[in-house]
């Protein structure tokens, strides 16, 4: 089953979807199709339904966490310098948004190929975080991508019950955010390196012992 | 006919009874602690140290190359690498971990130490029955409580322990055969090199 | 532990509307409940003894093991995948190694592949054992089916603790092959064990497989229609006891298993006396598998010598491996920067996939049969929650 034509398949069938492969370099050679939100449901129901793609069993739903990078650009600026305008060069450093990302892991237990995988991306990490629930076209979805908004906190409009599942209600962060960092109420148990032994004694510094 | 199938089932039950009498296949009850299974040869539980010879102290195998410490994956060992070095058993000079402590409490006795260790020098424990009274300090284990003999190291795994003995001889052999040939080459060197001054020396007289 | 005293944890009467019909009773079951198998709560609703709501609530176990894969070392999480599926050890440093051979294609030798193919069925044995043990156990035939359950398990844990040091967390498959090799006598030891394997099963279905209680309470109990599990992605014995053929190990052929015989059983009704049945004859199937399996077992190393375990370092990339552990589908997603630690590590539960269905299982059936859906499911939550 090659991603190509499936692609070209999609984009005869769904008007108006934009796809785009996302190339994967490792041994493995599994490339993934980046779907817009958009249409992201037709997309996957036309997956599902097609008779000879039938890919019916949504197996592995997850969430990737790409925080945005530091990219540090040269450009060319004009400045006075001495009474002369000089052209000179400087480092400019802008922060990318970075975004959220689910990945779909898709089989087809009539055929029995896959996996076809397809992303999906969200446009920040701070408040355009919305992603629209695959779970109308398989439930599989549903626990897996409440997990998501548990852990990464993507929001799946659409989803029919999009609580917390691991961590528990009152929880305010996302855990496996990669710039989640813990909250220090917890009882340390003096393990003898250096790490965790600092923390622990700064802890029991700070609270008085306790 | 309802029923049959419970009595059939009842009947296997009896059987299994009755032939507990006759088969230790059927009963495998074992009255711990005063009987035993015999012991497993690859059993694992928690590492400990060898050593070579009578004294812990000298023998250690262990250079304190952190190698260890860093691949624990809870990160249970800690170690304090010694500023100077000792002469380990075969007679070379190494450096020596001054503190070196594995908290069983975080160890879950996955044996990622006793592989990464290039010198042989950690290994796993056998012993299971190490309950304490006091959760923090008696499950801390210092170098003194690690160290074991490289005896009893052949004791609890002999197959093990045999060829790793066969090795590091191999390897000693090795060593010895390399510095005496760099001795002897520096025997030989010296025994050409004085030579002309020695033509020299009798020139001078 | 009888299995209709279940639930009598908190419950608030609601005030009734009409005269007392239609008044339900909310019922908190566990976490600390015996049928749960550990620490997992159903919210359920009852009208009577009928089911109306459930809703599981997960999370007691969780210590976010993916997190802690991030911080470690390729060869490092291999320990921690041990507590996944705790049962099951094995399978699931299978699953793990093979994601991490995917992604930095590393073959396997010859000699490995059937270490991890004989290792990898004794683990389905073992597992599928217990779980009808502990079924049994759940429908309150207290103790008898357990404990010759595992005294035959016992059995194979003594050979998986000879094998690789431990019983339960054995630790044992390295990417690029395994970590022990076969002691001396190790063979012939579980040759015998596999032949005396059919023995049992045929005594466990004398004892129960015709018992009418048994199939009263299983028979026609939380049916599983075929559509719904492909629909929510059950895998594994539950999906098979539905009905559909789908086994990854007959899909994908990972490892060496087109070289086996074997068949796959199928369940008809989908309800908890076909799963119970369909594990039997898996059992009997993993036996086929380890006779073929261990009659040519060819000699040769065992790891693959380019392969560095320290400071292994795999390409950029991401890949995704699966395989069919005794639970179901249990897959690896792992992403690489080319650093040492992961960037990116999933577990792909098959615990928690199968339990979602448990609502739709229950609904309408009685509050004791809850506990006998339940320990048809297999589920262990150390997978679950992670
Ligand atoms: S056995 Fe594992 S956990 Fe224990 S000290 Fe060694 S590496 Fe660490
Ligand atoms: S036990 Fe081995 S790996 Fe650990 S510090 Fe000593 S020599 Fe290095």
């Amino acid at each position: 089953m090659n991603l190509e034509t499936i692609k070209s398949e999609i984009e005869a069938n769904v008007p108006g979807c934009r796809l785009e492969i996302v190339p994967n370099n490792s041994p493995s050679g599994q490339h993934s199709l980046l779907i817009d939100s958009e249409t992201a449901l037709t997309v996957a129901r036309f997956l599902r339904d097609a008779a000879h793609l039938r890919f019916d069993y949504c197996s592995n739903v997850t969430g990737i966490d790409w925080p945005g990078k530091e990219i540090s650009e040269k450009v060319k600026i004009k400045k006075i310098l001495d009474g002369v305008e000089q052209e000179v060069e400087e480092i400019q450093k802008t922060q990318s948004a970075g975004h959220l990302e689910a990945v779909y892991h898709l089989y087809s237990m009539e055929k029995k190929h896959g996996p076809v995988i397809l992303r999906m991306r969200t446009e920040d990490r701070a408040d355009r975080i919305h992603l629209p629930s695959l779970t109308p076209i398989w439930r599989s979805a549903e626990f897996q991508e409440r997990e998501i908004f548990d852990l990464y906190g993507i929001v799946f409009d659409g989803h029919p019950d999009l609580r917390r599942i691991l961590m528990w209600d009152g929880f305010e962060d996302h855990p496996m955010r990669r710039d989640y960092v813990e909250p220090d109420d917890y009882e340390y148990e003096p393990t003898p390196h250096d790490a965790v032994l600092q923390k622990a004694k700064q802890h029991l510094s700070e609270t008085g012992g306790r | 006919m309802l029923g049959e199938g419970i009595v059939k089932g009842l009947a296997e039950t009896a059987r299994n009874f009755l032939g507990s009498y006759v088969s230790k296949d059927r009963l495998t009850t074992v009255q711990y602690p005063e009987e035993r299974l015999p012991q497993i040869e690859a059993a694992r539980n928690f590492p400990f140290l060898v050593y070579d010879g009578e004294d812990w102290q000298q023998g250690m195998r262990c250079v304190s190359c952190l190698i260890c410490e860093k691949e624990c994956p809870p990160k249970c060992i800690s170690i304090e690498k010694s500023k100077d070095k000792k002469l380990d058993a075969s007679g070379k000079p190494q450096f020596y971990p001054t503190v070196f402590n594995i908290d069983v409490s975080v160890c879950m006795s996955c044996q990622i130490c006793v592989e990464v260790c290039p010198f042989d020098a950690i290994k796993m424990d056998v012993d299971f029955e190490l309950s304490t009274k006091d959760r923090f300090g008696d499950l801390l284990w210092n170098k003194e409580r690690l160290s074991k003999s490289n005896e009893y190291y052949r004791e609890i795994h002999p197959t093990e322990a045999a060829a790793v003995d066969a090795q590091l001889a191999e390897e000693r052999a090795k060593l010895e055969a390399k510095s005496k040939l760099a001795a002897e080459a520096k025997a030989a060197a010296a025994a050409t090199v004085p030579a002309q001054p020695a033509v020299g020396a009798t020139a001078e007289k | 532990m009888s299995a209709t005293t279940a639930a009598t944890a908190h419950f608030t009467p609601k005030p009734s509307t009409d005269g007392g019909e239609g008044q339900l009773l909310e019922v908190s079951m566990g976490p600390q409940h015996p049928s749960t198998h550990g620490v997992f709560r159903m919210d359920v609703a009852l009208d009577g003894e009928r089911v109306v709501k459930l809703k599981p609530v997960f999370g007691y176990l969780h210590r976010n093991h993916e997190k802690i894969a991030e911080t470690e070392t390729y060869l490092g999480s291999m320990p921690y995948t041990d507590r996944l599926d705790y049962l099951c050890s094995i399978t699931n440093n299978w699953a793990y190694a093979l994601a991490v051979e995917k992604l930095a294609g590393i073959q396997v030798p010859e000699r490995a592949e059937y270490l991890r193919v004989i290792t990898g069925e004794l683990t389905r044995l073992q597992n599928h054992t217990s779980v009808i043990g502990f079924l049994l156990q759940d429908m309150g035939a207290s103790g008898t089916p357990l404990m010759y359950a595992f005294r035959e398990r016992e059995k194979v844990l003594d050979l998986f603790e000879s094998l690789t040091g431990s019983r339960m967390m054995c630790n044992y498959m390295r990417f690029g092959g395994c970590r022990a090799d076969m002691p001396a006598g190790w063979l012939q030891q579980a040759q015998k064990v596999v032949e005396a394997f059919p023995r049992f099963l045929d005594e466990f279905e004398r004892l129960l497989s015709g018992n009418e209680i048994l199939m009263a309470r299983t028979q026609g109990v939380g049916v599983l229609s075929k559509e719904l599990a492909v629909d929510a992605g059950i895998t594994g014995p539950m999906l098979r006891g539905s009905g559909v053929n789908y086994d990854i190990r007959k899909v994908d052929k990972y490892g060496i298993y087109e070289r086996f015989s074997f068949k796959v059983p199928l369940g008809e009704h989908g309800d908890v006396y076909d799963r119970y049945m369909v594990r039997l004859l898996e059992m009997r199937e993993s036996v086929k598998i380890l006779q073929q399996a261990m009659r040519d077992v060819p000699p040769g190393p065992i790891m693959d010598a380019k392969t560095k375990l320290r400071g292994f370092r795999p390409k950029a990339g991401e890949a995704y491996g699966r395989i069919e552990s005794p639970k179901g589908e249990l897959g690896f997603y792992l992403i690489s920067d080319g650093s040492p630690n992961p960037y990116r590590y999933r577990v792909r539960p098959p615990s928690l996939v199968n339990l979602t269905v448990l609502e739709d299982m229950c609904l309408g059936q009685n509050v004791a049969d809850i506990v006998v859906i339940l320990g048809s499911i297999d589920f262990i939550l150390g997978e679950v929650d992670r």
